[in-house]
């Protein structure tokens, strides 16, 4: 057998070239299972609605898309109150918090996107401002906002503290968004007459397809935040490395000279 | 020093130099009076302005507030003043409701202009009793956005490249505010059919918004200009 | 199936999708763990 080993910029060794462990491994493969049945029964063995007719397939997946984003950013939540709150703030925390809001972003886009195409199938149209999709439309800026607070550059704690204030913010403003516009589309009956709503009557095959969409989304959920963290790790691992050589050749600069006036 | 003390000190100071540089005067109003009249070029119709007026004039407002809320941190990161503050002990949080407070001020005055702005161009006439609803709007609505643009403004302030940041943040988060307080200035104003009375759920929501971030904001602004 | 065109495009897309965010972060896993050593590597 041979070991690779790389040159580094560190007396360490790396053999392993890979974000996967073990346990990630077997979720993974967990997740390819879960998505294949989720393909079985919502393209498969679920029957058609009764009022939305075949477009109830595309919320097996839509549904559990933003379901598990809110999960994402609850969790963003709490990494970010446990940076802040804890006194060891590890940027462990900090972290998970990044990449959560990272995945949580992505499966809101793929909400809206899926949704729209749900829409055109339902109402007609792709689009309309409706309570929910206004209120999913304004979480996905807003988090979109977070991320560009984690790229403002700094140190890795300035990083921590930035995003994980904005983090919690977020959690403020998403309920404030969302009584707003519940509020402002209840008192505007026009736009709500659509026709069907998102809310089907779910029962037997139909609600256990939205539940294997709910476990395949979740398990794929963990394992892309572990393959993240641990890149997010390695990625601050080398950020410091590179800032502690960039110091040490610094120094080394300066000590000839310094040496050579010690002389004199 | 109590936190209100220094929160006044510091509004009184940020008033003072606007009074002294004129930003909003010679700059900030004279923007959003153009705003309001590109908005008769975009939308091109007497009825529909007439309809839309109340939005038009709280987008103004947003528009402008962000230019407002680059200028009252421009003066403090200029020469380092806002970490001179901070160095010397002062407590965020009296800052955040100062910064906040002398923001507000300028906010109600550019919206008194707009208002004055939409009777003239988009022809809005504002019945007396309307009157209570729009004042309390202007000043509940305009209480939520100065601690919004405070809070986000503190954290996009000074270097380049976070300026541009401002708006993303801001926007989305002032999004209730901007629904809220639209029906309820059209709730006073009689726009559409509306009366005085479906104007005061929006009230409450603004004063519930106004809280949330008067108070969230002058905990999370200290960790936020910690640099 | 009536649809089907954009039903069976909404699960494709999504997949799609997945699939690439899920590649990007394990070839960006793979670049960066040849450069640090072994033992800042908590999962192993």
């Amino acid at each position: 057998m041979t070991t690779t080993e790389s040159k580094l910029e560190t007396t360490g060794v790396s053999t392993s070239a890979t974000t996967g462990s073990r346990g990630s491994r077997i979720l993974g493969i967990a997740t390819i299972i879960a998505m294949g049945w989720l393909v079985a029964f919502g393209l498969g063995f679920s029957p058609e609605d009764r009022d939305q007719r075949e477009a109830v397939r595309l919320l097996y997946v839509h549904v559990p898309t933003i379901w598990i984003a809110y999960l994402a950013f609850v969790v963003t939540a709490i990494g970010s109150a446990m940076y802040l709150f804890t006194k060891k703030k590890s940027l462990g925390w900090d972290r998970l918090a990044g990449a959560s809001a990272e995945i949580g972003t992505i499966f809101v886009a793929v909400t809206l996107v899926v949704g729209a195409l749900w829409g055109r199938l339902t109402w007609g149209v792709f689009w309309q401002w409706d309570a929910r999709l206004t209120t999913t439309a304004l979480l996905f800026v807003t988090y979109i906002g977070y991320l560009a607070v984690r790229q403002l550059g700094g140190t890795h704690e300035q990083r921590a503290r930035r995003s994980a204030v904005i983090g919690l913010l977020a959690v403020l403003e998403i309920p404030l968004v969302h009584w707003s516009v519940r509020l402002w589309r209840s008192l505007h009956q026009e736009a709500t007459v659509l026709g069907t709503d998102a809310d089907v009557n779910m029962d037997g095959l139909m609600l256990f397809s939205l539940f294997v969409g709910v476990v395949a989304f979740t398990l794929l959920y963990v394992w892309l935040l572990m393959h993240r963290t641990r890149g997010m790790a390695m990625e601050d691992y080398l950020d410091d490395r590179g800032l502690d050589e960039a110091l040490e050749a610094r120094r080394a600069e300066g000590e000839p000279a310094a040496r050579a006036e010690g002389a004199n | 020093m109590s936190v209100w003390r220094i929160a006044r000190l510091v509004a009184a100071k940020d008033l003072r130099i606007e009074w002294h540089s004129r930003v909003l005067t010679n700059q900030v109003l004279p923007f959003a009076g153009v705003t309001m009249v590109i908005f008769a070029f975009a939308l091109d119709s007497d009825a529909v302005l007439e309809r839309v007026a109340p939005g038009l004039v709280w987008l103004a407002t947003m528009f402008s507030m962000l230019v407002l809320v680059q200028r009252t941190f421009a003066v403090e990161t200029d020469d380092g003043a806002l970490d001179a503050l901070r160095v010397a002990g002062v407590d965020p949080r009296a800052i955040f409701l100062g910064k906040a407070s002398g923001l507000a001020v300028q906010l109600l005055v550019l919206e008194v202009v707009l208002l004055f702005a939409a009777v003239v161009l988009f022809r809005q006439t504002v019945p007396v009793d309307g009157l209570v609803l729009l004042v309390t709007t202007l000043i509940s609505a305009t209480c939520g956005l100065a601690a919004v643009g405070t809070l986000y403004g503190g954290l996009a302030a000074g270097f380049r490249g976070r300026e541009t940041l401002l708006p993303l943040l801001t926007l989305p988060a002032v999004a209730p505010v901007l629904i809220g307080a639209t029906r309820a200035v059209e709730a006073a104003l009689g726009t559409a059919g509306a009366v005085v009375s479906d104007g005061w759920p929006w009230v409450g929501l603004l004063v519930v918004f106004a809280v949330a971030f008067g108070v969230g904001g002058s905990l999370a602004f200290g960790p936020l200009i910690d640099e | 199936m009536e649809d089907a065109g954009f039903i069976f495009g909404s699960y494709l897309l999504t997949f799609a999708t997945v699939a690439l965010v899920a590649w990007r972060y394990v070839r960006s896993g793979r670049r960066l763990a040849r450069r640090v050593p072994d033992e800042e590597k908590y999962w192993l």
